[in-house]
């Protein structure tokens, strides 16, 4: 009966940092699966390059570092960041795409911060902002809806994604968000740009846009399952998807011909990811409650201005990376009021 | 804003698996064998240690009193039982360390034979000073774990005007169940206790609270109290650390006692309900504190339940008694499993302070690997006091104790609440311990300094001042050396001029002769 002197709890919970991660790719599994379904063999190709190659710059990183790569790979948080990089690529993106992302965001997004819980900025979206405007074309090349049975098959999906489409044309098109904008250059104005939009199909998913973003209703199912099972909080999705509804409310309301509606807002882009995965990353979120909804009403201010008024469509990466960059103000200035203080830490008093 | 949707009256905590089960159906054993030997330590209380006035060899009787209370803050020791003063020595502590320290050996002789006792004819009936003096010769102490001196914390309620006596049956470690079956099965005494304490007081009413994980419990003390208004017996939720005093009287009144004061700055005296158990002995038997209820738990136990032992019993024998498998014993722990220490040794004794006894086997402990935290901040939601854990022990592993400091390590209460819940199994309350400790060892430090500061200038004044005096001395020395010269240097000069004036009168006169 040997016993070294150690510190109570005696006992632990039994959730891990594991079965976290775990829960979060489950979540995410039916918005890709959505994307793979709707965009054809070449998705599929692309999200296996891009998680494999996430793993494999994990382990290298790791390997480098000196540590045992094995328990961390087996944390699965490589390839939750791999998962969350191809969800936000256009589907038919060339193979290489997939590869840059992922070494963004393991990388430089992640391994040179020290790994695990050090990042300053999300790593997927990193990755994402980083190839917009490194390769604004592959980027921007929104293929068509064409499930999997009718598309390209499995051979020649391949060559889509391994050695690039010959004629784009045919099969692509503009996301909902670039169209609007390319149509606010050229002197149109709302309702009419939207006339072939179906406000139905796109809180279903069929529509164009990346790889895992499109469906609204299965990332939000997603999402509250995490809501639900406590791996998340209500605080950031709830307040990042109010900014959004308010302010384009508000907007919509005074002028309907140049600012697009909430639904639309809330339907398109990488909104509901963002909300409910990206946004809530606990590391590069603030720590209490009110930080959060500080956080998260910023993200979706933000996105709302650059959506309306910055040069592009979506706005969803840049207003991550600008409040991850102020996470760690707003949690030196939000803390939790201390037992028996005031909130400026001095004792209460009772005379 | 958040405090809208947070419950103000709650926050943080957790609920643990409870293994309450194991133990509160089963009745209080009170057919422990009475041990050969009893160590009883002399410092069974925060405070003072109490000072033996008993002698190697003496014979005592159960309930005899073996050392007295030293100074305001202390509590006195009594015989658990009967027999001979074998020794007076340093044995080891029920502690993680097991450090020895000062403890009484009474070799018992089996008759468990009483020293005379009057009881009181009617308690209640007694002044307030009284029943306080009666409780503070008892040796009666805070038995949830805290073991204050109960009378001291009496006679301050009847010094502050106090309004609530906050009776504290939350129980909120998981295994634990020796209130829950004292309340099962003695709650009119426990009842008589608190009106004795309320009296003691001169507080109005009392409320007892009750997790309502205790169904049983309530309802004996709803029952117990049904005919005294002024007590009311209330259900708390079940959620650690629902037994933390100030978390129970915030969930109660929803007011917070201040960081740097006590609960009676806000009229209200808390007190254990294992406590009013004892001051109900104390004052309507006239029995000290000489046993307790102990719950022995844990998977490594073969018959898992709650034992009125005497204090002094070591915990090898209890274990015994509770046929406890030793070789599956992969950590014995004195206290519940969150806040409870670790004991290297079994050979220790069971004091005032030790409500549970638990034999975890290695399944039960098994903690994972320790992993990065990566912030998801469920250590914040869990803790009670409202602090950033996850923050503290970034600054702790940086060696910023200051730092620590300024977000409130001061106000941590080690509950484990925060280590608990890490998904990373990151051991925040060791950093948080070994920061308080090292704060500790700095303090001391710096006292230490200043004192051998102080020591130096003392000296270098010392030295400064006796070089002085000897320079003063020297002066006053020469100076009268000096002088003394100068007077023989002028009585020479006087005798010469004498001299010559007589030659000179001499040769006048030898000249006038001449002529």
């Amino acid at each position: 009966m040997s016993i070294k002197p150690v510190s109570g709890p005696h006992v632990v919970a039994v959730r891990s940092v594991d079965s976290i991660m775990r829960k979060v790719i489950y979540a995410l599994l039916p918005a890709t699966a959505w994307g793979i379904f709707i965009f054809g063999w070449p998705a599929l190709y692309l999200c296996a390059v891009t998680i494999f190659s996430a793993v494999l710059f994990e382990a290298v990183c790791l390997k480098l570092k000196g540590v045992a790569a094995a328990p961390y790979l087996r944390d699965g948080s490589a390839i939750l960041t791999g998962l969350l990089v191809v969800m936000t690529l256009p589907p038919w993106a060339p193979w290489w795409i997939g590869v840059v992302g992922a070494a963004i965001a393991i990388i430089l997004g992640k391994q040179v911060y020290g790994g695990l819980g050090q990042n300053v900025f999300n790593p997927a979206m990193l990755a994402r902002v980083a190839l917009l405007i490194s390769f604004p074309i592959e980027m921007t090349t929104w293929v068509n809806v064409k499930p999997i049975l009718l598309g390209p098959g499995i051979m020649e999906s391949l060559s889509i994604t391994f050695s690039g489409l010959s004629d784009l044309d045919g099969v692509t098109g503009a996301t909902t968000l670039g169209a609007v904008k390319t149509g606010f250059s050229v002197h149109q104005t709302l309702p009419g740009l939207l006339h072939d939009y179906s406000a139905i199909l796109a809180f279903i998913g069929w529509e164009r846009g990346s790889l895992g973003e499109t469906s609204t209703l299965l990332i939000l199912l997603g999402g509250l399952w995490l809501i639900r099972d406590g791996i998340i909080k209500w605080q950031i999705p709830a307040s990042l998807l109010l900014s959004i509804a308010l302010l384009s409310s508000l907007f919509h309301l005074i002028d309907s011909q140049h600012y697009l509606g909430p639904w639309v807002h809330l339907n398109s882009g990488a909104v509901m990811l963002v909300a409910f995965f990206i946004a809530t990353d606990y590391v590069t979120s603030p720590n209490t409650p009110v930080g959060q909804v500080i956080f998260g009403a910023g993200c979706g201010a933000l996105i709302f201005i650059i959506r309306s008024w910055g040069g592009y469509p979506e706005g969803t990466g840049f207003a991550i990376l600008l409040m991850n960059a102020v996470t760690p103000l707003i949690d030196h200035y939000i803390r939790p009021r201390i037992y028996g203080r005031y909130r400026n830490g001095k004792p209460i008093d009772v005379s | 804003m958040l405090a809208l949707f947070e419950n103000p009256r709650l926050r943080g905590g957790i609920h643990a698996e409870e293994h309450k089960t194991e133990t509160s159906g089963v009745p209080i054993a009170l057919d422990m064998p009475l041990p050969k030997k009893l160590y009883i330590p002399v410092q069974q209380h925060v405070g003072k240690p109490a000072e033996p006035l008993v002698k190697v060899g003496e014979k005592v009787l159960k309930g005899q009193l073996l050392a007295y209370s030293q100074g305001t803050i202390s509590a006195p020791v009594h015989a658990p039982s009967s027999g001979l003063i074998a020794d007076v020595l340093d044995f080891p502590a029920p502690h993680p360390s097991a450090l020895p320290i000062r403890t009484i050996v009474i070799e018992t002789d089996g008759l468990d034979q009483w020293t005379p006792i009057q009881k009181p004819d009617d308690p209640l009936a007694l002044a307030a000073e009284e029943i306080c003096a009666l409780v503070g010769a008892a040796g009666v102490v805070g038995l949830g774990g805290a073991v204050f001196p109960s009378a001291v914390k009496l006679d301050l309620g009847r010094k502050n005007k106090i309004h609530t006596l906050l009776i504290n049956a939350g129980e909120c470690e998981p295994y634990l169940t020796c209130d829950d079956r004292l309340m099962q099965e003695r709650a009119s005494e426990i009842v008589t206790g608190i009106r004795l304490m309320l009296r003691g007081m001169g507080a109005p009413e009392a409320t007892v609270g009750i997790e309502d994980n205790k169904p049983e419990a309530y309802l004996a003390m709803r029952e117990a109290c049904a005919e005294f208004t002024n007590i009311n017996v209330v259900q708390v939720p079940t959620r650690y650390p629902m037994g933390w005093d100030r978390q129970m009287l915030r969930y109660l009144t929803g007011r917070e006692i201040p960081a740097d004061g006590r609960a009676t700055d806000i009229g209200v005296v808390i007190h254990n309900v294992a406590t009013a158990h004892a001051v109900y002995r104390a004052v309507c038997l006239n029995q000290p504190l000489i046993t307790r209820v102990v719950t022995v738990s844990g998977s490594a136990v073969a018959k898992p339940q709650n034992v009125e032992v005497l204090i002094g019993t070591l915990i090898s024998e209890v274990l015994d008694f509770c046929l406890v498998d030793k070789s599956r014993v992969a950590r014995l722990i004195m206290g519940g499993p969150m806040m409870g220490d670790a004991l290297p040794i079994s050979e220790v004794p069971v004091v005032k302070a030790c409500n549970g006894i638990l034999a975890l086997s290695e399944q039960d402990i098994e903690i994972p690997e320790v992993k990065p935290c990566i912030r998801c901040s469920t250590c914040i939601t869990a803790c009670p006091v409202g602090l950033l854990p996850l923050e503290m022990a970034s600054r702790i592993r940086a060696n910023q104790l200051d730092a620590a400091v300024d977000l409130g390590l001061k106000d941590c209460i080690n509950c484990g609440s925060c280590s608990y819940v890490c998904p990373s199994n990151i051991p925040l309350v060791h950093y948080f311990k070994f920061a308080s400790g090292e704060l500790y060892k700095r303090q001391q430090m710096d006292h230490k300094s200043e004192q051998t500061k102080r020591l130096m200038d003392d000296r270098t004044q010392r030295m400064e001042r006796i070089r002085l005096e000897q320079e003063a001395e020297a002066r006053r020395v020469m100076e009268a050396r000096a002088a003394r010269a100068r007077e023989q240097e002028l009585a020479k000069q006087q005798a010469q001029q004498a001299q010559q004036s007589i030659s000179e009168a001499g040769n006048k006169a030898t000249a006038e002769e001449v002529q």
